[in-house]
């Protein structure tokens, strides 16, 4: 039985998760006609009804019917509608139902148990607990990407503390909270611990501002956990043995992933709680392991599907000659094992321990292996069944033409540079990539990172490979043409977009002009996620793809000549957007305001290197999103909001 | 096949510099808006830029130690490029200076003119070329002789040699130890008259 919530003052005809489609929800509470071509019929519903109790769609006068009334028809029919839709569990499914009138929009509010929030930015805690009061899992996501990669000041912000205090009093039988990039104190996650007394996931990918400390609170607290992930996430080492604070009792853990944390752990603990957690199946190391201790969780575990060896080396105090356990039948024993990974500091003289696995395997990451063809070859010549591989590019062409050779059902290869900087030798190169195309046809999504790159094996790749989802190429010298025929880059990725249907997102990389930016603009209808630095010649390049792709969502842009002009032609797209960020291009302030001025749902923040005096006019950073509930009040000095 | 590393580098088509792109003197059509000082200052590891635009962690640090170590450096990082998140740059940063530093061992083959099987051998563990030939002899069974530097080495009918890096084979003992560990690839205990060839060579 829908139990009606006491009438509101104002509709809320927006949609924190901003559909994809051409629309642009507003809060009623405005009377403007939304921007240009965003008239929809929805809109037009909203300014029909007033405040209601009832679920009647009919667009008479406010209602005064008293708030809680015996069942009537429509009743029944919401009643109805409550029980189907909650078989409607994809978000852009519900997004759209919620748009169908006021009674969709309210059961469909009451039956939502997952929340999706792209951007933390977006709107506020409390909005989101106001509508959806029923929520059992929430999925967060706050900085841009290029916070990964120093560009955003640490005090930028993504604060999970609102959100958390928000949904300690909205969501107490809250289960599952995934966050990304976001700063999360030992303090949110003591407050986590104490509110949520079926807490079941946690998964923080990307954060950072808290410790062990933080982590004792969710290990003791948290009764009914399944899950804890923390991957690629900054945890400070406050000397607390967490793992010791999980209950001594049989726990139901499932998964324990913490091999981004960077501090020694109570081994002994950890193989207690791996002994009394008979559900567990995924568990990732952190280097402070040693190969000998893995031995001894392996062979407590052998029903893990999921596993990060650790450092995969034996720890400094084993004695040359001491007998070695027997790791070859510690691996065979784990006949569920699909997913491997670990291998931080890894003595390569090991890795045959891993053969017994090898033919299951679905995924394996050896991307801080340093290892070489050689090493790898015939590890990877059983892996037959192998979906997902991350490697180091020490690997060089040769690795990569033995993983062409044998694993033809590969969906996803990420080539990391075991030397990140722009000189250095690049042992990977389009002979890499070209092998790759011919052996792995089925390859949906590649990061490649080289020195040396050609057209022509681009666009092999694109005929080869057609179902790919995601190129990202990432030609490490700035402005790198062809290194054989010494042109600009630009036909290899417009053969990408042209040939690869199914591509959302893209990063380009080399030297390219603006032609390239035209073949995205005209083929690249696709694409949701575009990266672009060091690239392109005039606001032309930008403009190509503001006009030209309308489904882009997320755009990010570094170190071109774009200017205010280019700027300026996406305003008709920018809502649509989650965010648009610019930095070190050829921005004004001007141009920021003027953005900031025709469109008031979006935030305009601009951030100025306060070292950078003779900047001129320009603009260091621009990153733009649309929000409903304005400039934000935890924004450093550093950050301006237009 | 593997990339060339000897041969055509055609280092001027890959030549990095300071400056907006398409001013070199590659024949590209490249129409340049002025580019400001600040598409200069970019590229230079200002410490400014360091504080203001990045965290304090170890990655622009470690950048800079990078910077250092390659000799001479060809271009100025850039920061936050390449776009690798610092959590894995630190790591294998930490581990590449760790290898420089503590030492991972420097390992070269060693052959033995006659002998059916190659060792391997880790640079690293000896501290001169007395140490060096000593562990070899006692691999090998075999006496090496004295040491001059006009006659290589003499009484003996083998004579260590080493391929170094430009592919020359050359007397062991001839170079300072530590070029000689640097630029050591592997080694060949030469045995009869190619070992008298090249103790006379000198």
């Amino acid at each position: 039985m829908v139990i009606n919530k006491k009438p509101r003052s104002h509709n809320h005809s927006l949609n924190p998760n901003f559909m994809r489609e051409d629309r642009t929800e507003m809060s009623e509470d405005d009377d403007r006609s939304p921007p240009s071509d965003s008239v929809t019929t929805t809109d037009s519903c909203f300014s029909k009804t007033q405040t209601r109790t009832s679920g009647s769609t009919s667009g008479s006068g406010p209602s005064s019917v008293p708030e809680f009334q015996a069942p009537y028809p429509d009743q029944v029919l919401e009643n109805v509608l409550e029980n189907v839709l909650c078989f409607l569990t994809s978000r852009r499914d519900r997004n759209a139902a919620s748009l169908v009138c006021r009674s969709w929009y309210r059961v469909e509010a009451l039956t939502r148990s997952e929340l999706f929030i792209g951007n933390c930015y977006a709107l506020s805690p409390r909005r989101a607990t106001s509508r959806f009061t029923r929520i059992r899992s929430v999925t967060l996501k706050g900085k841009p990407r290029f916070a990964d990669f120093n560009l955003l000041p640490p005090t930028w912000g993504a604060y999970f503390a609102p959100w958390v205090s928000a949904m300690a009093k909205a969501y107490p039988w809250l289960e599952k909270l995934h966050l990304k990039r976001m700063t999360v104190t030992d303090d949110d996650l003591a407050l986590l611990a104490e509110s949520f007394s079926g807490f079941k996931e946690l998964v923080l990918v990307c954060c950072d501002g808290f410790g062990t400390s933080g982590l004792a609170y969710v290990a003791s607290k948290c009764r009914q956990l399944r899950v804890l992930d923390l991957i690629e996430s900054e945890v400070s080492d406050d000397e607390v043995d967490w793992i010791s604070c999980f209950p001594e009792s049989e726990m139901c853990l499932e998964s324990l992933i913490f091999d981004c944390v960077d501090c020694p752990i109570n081994f002994d603990a950890l193989e207690r709680l791996v002994a009394r957690s008979p559900s567990l199946r995924k568990l990732r190391l952190n280097r402070s392991v040693s190969i000998g201790q893995l031995h001894r969780l392996m062979v407590r575990a052998p029903q893990l599907t999921h596993l990060g060896t650790g450092s995969f080396r034996p720890s400094e105090d084993v004695a040359h000659g001491e007998q070695e356990p027997d790791y070859v039948s510690a691996f065979a024993a784990c006949e569920s094992l699909v997913c491997l990974s670990g291998f931080r500091e890894i003595v390569p003289d090991y890795l045959p321990a891993i053969y017994p696995v090898c033919a299951n395997l679905t995924s394996l990451n050896l991307s801080y292996a340093n290892i070489n063809a050689e090493q790898l070859r015939p590890i990877i010549r059983n892996c037959h069944k192998l979906q997902i591989l991350w490697v180091l590019d020490s690997i060089c062409d040769e690795g990569l033409q033995a993983v062409a050779a044998t694993c033809k059902e590969l969906h996803e290869l990420r080539v990391f540079p075991i030397d990140a900087c722009e000189d250095s030798e690049g042992p990977v190169s389009e002979v890499g990539l070209q092998a790759i195309s011919e052996g792995c046809r089925k390859l949906q999504s590649i990061l490649y990172f080289c020195q040396r790159m050609t057209n022509a094996a681009v666009i092999a790749m694109s005929k080869n490979c057609p179902d790919l989802v995601v190129f990202r190429l990432c030609i490490m010298g700035r402005h790198r043409p062809d290194h054989v025929t010494g042109e600009p880059m630009d036909e290899g990725f417009g053969a990408i977009v042209m040939n690869c249907k199914n591509l959302t997102r893209l990063a380009v990389s080399g030297l390219l002009t603006d032609r390239a930016f035209s073949y995205i603009g005209r083929y690249g209808k696709t694409v949701r996620t575009l990266s672009v630095a060091f690239a392109g010649d005039s606001d032309m390049g930008l403009k190509y793809v503001l006009e030209g792709c309308p489904r882009l969502q997320k755009l990010e842009i570094r170190d071109s000549p774009f200017g205010d002009a280019a700027l300026l032609s996406g305003l008709h797209h920018y809502y649509n957007m989650r965010f648009l960020w610019m930095s070190s291009c050829k921005l004004t302030s001007g141009g920021c305001q003027q953005i900031a001025r025709a469109l008031p749902r979006l935030v305009v923040e601009v951030i100025n290197d306060e070292a950078d005096e003779d900047m001129g006019n320009f603009v260091d950073k621009l990153y733009m999103y649309r929000s409903l509930e304005g400039p934000r009040d935890d924004a450093p000095k550093v950050v301006s909001i237009l | 096949m593997a990339f060339q590393r000897d041969g055509d580098l055609n280092l001027e088509a890959t030549e990095l510099r300071l400056g907006p792109p398409g001013t070199t003197e590659e024949p590209e059509k490249q129409t340049h808006p002025t580019t400001t000082a600040k598409c200069n200052k970019r590229s230079l590891p200002d410490m400014n830029e360091e504080s203001a635009g990045s965290r304090t962690n170890n990655s622009n640090v470690s950048n800079e130690k990078k910077h250092d170590r390659t000799s001479p450096p060809t271009k100025a990082q850039v920061v936050g490029w390449p776009p690798i998140r610092s959590y894995r740059k630190n790591c294998l940063q930490a581990k590449k200076m760790e290898a420089e530093a503590a030492g991972s061992g420097i390992y070269v083959k060693v052959s033995m003119d006659g002998a059916p099987y190659l060792r391997k051998i880790d640079l690293k563990v000896y501290k001169d070329y007395p140490e060096l030939l000593k562990a070899l002899e006692d691999m090998f069974k075999f006496k090496v002789g004295e040491y001059s530097e006009r006659e290589g080495y003499n009484g003996s009918e083998f004579a260590p040699t080493y391929e170094d890096k430009d592919g020359d084979w050359m007397l062991v003992g001839d170079v300072p130890w530590d070029m000689f560990m640097n630029s050591c690839k592997r080694l060949r205990i030469m045995k009869g008259s190619e070992a008298r060839g090249l103790s006379c060579a000198v």
